[in-house]
């Protein structure tokens, strides 16, 4: 875990997430050297990015991931970094309208490409509908997940998908919650569904 | 992760002479070719890929799923995963393919992965991954840490005292069982390979996997046109119900008539260092009644000679109850 700004609640979330958030699959013993940060190189790249709206030049070693980029150059940390390998959802962000993991996608893989982040969905005066269903439903209990489950579901709902619970489910199994709060998110999604 | 330079391919000549420049484009390349980059980023943070150079391939004209003029499937190899699995013609001719694409990873990964990179997609075997520990196949001649440490996720089919990886992809397993081709542009021109020759034993040298050479870029997938009558199913058995690969897993295409089986392929995954076509269980349906003995003996026959490693002989019960079930669904 790279980042300056984490509070207090965060990091006890990023150990819990780092040791067992994927005990039981058999990702577990992968997870390891996860949060090491990328080593410092001297060739640079001139790179822009399209973020929430709003254009970025940003001086980056090739090295970076969108995720870090999003979260260390442009301190847009509402995207979390739990696992940094595709296995839990919390860096999941929009390219061009669809869901993908920020800690996958190089930053200059990702040029000339619309992204979107947790704080352009909306904003405390102006809630997505899924923000304001995670909230009223109690879609979380610590928080570390859910940037990545609301970007997640949003993203889900315009894709082919059923109408069960089981549907959803599915859907959404790209997004580990350490906490357990699954049965909360189903309820908001299936809230936001219908607004 | 180790510094590399990073460029954009124009055009598929320019990915191609990028990719000529390296010495192999098996284990240990100097030149990689990124698309969805769900698996190279992943091993590059691992330090187990290296490229000194990214080569970009994401804007190269391939993202399109079109009727071949026989009948069959053009599939372009950055086409992604969920655009596949969710293409009317898939769906409609070729379910097995949809189902196999939808049963692995996550729908965020489905939205990076394409078919290119899906073919190419390295095992999950934890010493391959940890670059601290001896593994043939990421460091030939250091020895194989699995065949007696961690194997419950790995082959019992196709396995050699260097390696037992299996091949953890759910399309390729499709792919096998749908006789698919893969086309590959190279420097001297195109290629067309079977994709029962695209992959290979480990045997003495388990880090080529394929007959992939500097330079190859895989520009599409053909499917030839579906079995007339056809019916085909996948299943995918795992430790979780999503999210997971697949502990065994068998796609079948199967078609009847007069009471008996006319037309049968089968291959197996999570089972085989490579994606495990089966002609002793497609000989052992043939001409036979769609029946549940006959599911059984050819599913026996799948499984003869597989060789079960300290933590994964129950894959072997696994494969046949998998191949037995799947059966049973495509005929039901
Ligand atoms: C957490 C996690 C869970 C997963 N679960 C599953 C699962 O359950 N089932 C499953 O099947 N898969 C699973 N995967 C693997 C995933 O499907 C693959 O990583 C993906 O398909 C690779 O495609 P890509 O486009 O991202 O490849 P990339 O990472 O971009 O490339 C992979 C390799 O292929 C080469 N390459 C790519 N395209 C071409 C081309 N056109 N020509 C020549 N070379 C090329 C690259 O150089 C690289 O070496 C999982 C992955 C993760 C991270
Ligand atoms: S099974 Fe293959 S990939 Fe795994 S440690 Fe042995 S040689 Fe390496
Ligand atoms: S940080 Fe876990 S999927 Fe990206
Ligand atoms: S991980 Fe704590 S709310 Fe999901």
């Amino acid at each position: 875990m790279a980042s300056n700004e984490l509070t207090r609640r965060d990091m006890l979330t990023v150990a819990a997430v780092g040791t067992g958030a994927l005990v039981g699959g058999s990702f577990s013993s992968e997870v390891a050297s996860a949060a090491e940060p990328a080593k410092t190189g001297s060739g640079m790249m001139d790179i822009s990015l399209r973020v929430n709206g709003a254009e970025h030049r940003l001086s980056l070693d090739p090295r970076t991931t969108l995720l870090d980029t999003l979260r260390e150059h442009l301190h847009l940390t509402g995207t979390k970094k739990g696992c940094d390998h595709g296995q839990c959802g919390a860096c999941t962000v929009h390219i061009d309208g669809r869901r993908v993991n920020s800690c996958l996608t190089l930053a200059a893989m990702a040029e000339g490409a619309e992204i979107t982040t947790i704080e352009g969905l909306g904003d405390p005066d102006h809630l997505h509908p899924m923000q304001r269903a995670f909230l009223e439903h109690d879609g979380y209990q610590c928080g570390y997940c859910t940037s990545g489950q609301i970007m997640s579901a949003t993203a889900m709902l315009k894709e082919q998908w059923g109408e069960s619970d089981a549907e959803i489910k599915e859907a959404m199994s790209g997004n580990i919650c350490r906490c357990g709060a699954y049965k909360n998110i189903l309820a908001a999604i299936r809230q936001a569904r219908k607004a | 992760m180790e510094t590399f330079t990073f460029s954009r391919a124009a055009d598929p000549a320019e990915a191609i002479m990028a990719g000529a420049a390296a010495s192999t484009a098996q284990q240990g390349a100097e030149v990689r070719f990124v698309a969805g980059g769900t698996t190279l980023i992943d091993l590059m943070k691992l330090d187990v890929e290296t490229p000194k150079r990214v080569v970009d391939i994401n804007r190269l004209p391939l993202a399109k799923v079109e009727r071949a003029p026989d009948g069959g499937l053009k599939i372009g190899a950055l086409v992604r995963n969920s655009d596949l699995a969710h293409s009317a013609d898939v769906q409609r001719d070729y379910p097995v393919l949809s189902e196999a694409l939808l049963s692995g990873a996550s729908g965020q990964l489905r939205n990076m992965a394409t078919t290119g990179g899906n073919l190419l997609q390295r095992t999950r075997c934890i010493y391959f991954r940890n670059t601290d520990t001896p593994c043939n196949k990421r460091e030939p001649g250091s020895g194989c840490s699995a065949i007696e440490g961690f194997n419950r996720n790995l082959a019992v089919l196709g396995t050699s005292e260097q390696c037992i990886a299996s091949n953890p992809s759910d399309m390729n397993v499709a792919l096998t069982a749908l006789e698919a081709t893969i086309v590959i542009q190279g420097v001297q021109g195109e290629r067309r390979v079977p994709i029962g020759e695209f992959f290979l034993l480990p045997g003495d040298t388990p880090n080529r996997e394929t007959v992939m050479q500097p330079g190859d870029l895989i520009t599409h997938v053909l499917l030839p046109p579906p079995h007339p009558g056809a019916r085909s199913h996948y299943l995918k058995l795992r430790d979780r119900a999503s999210y997971e690969f697949a502990l065994a897993s068998a796609a079948v295409v199967l078609a009847s008539e007069g009471g008996a089986i006319r037309h049968a392929r089968v291959a197996l995954g999570g089972v085989g260092t490579r994606p495990w076509r089966s002609p002793e269980a497609e000989a052992a349906l043939l001409s036979k009644p769609a029946t549940r003995a006959t599911f059984a003996a050819a599913s026996e026959a799948a499984v003869r000679g597989a060789k079960p490693y300290s933590q994964n002989g129950f894959k072997i019960e696994l494969a046949k109850r998998c191949l037995t079930s799947a059966l049973a669904t495509a005929t039901a």
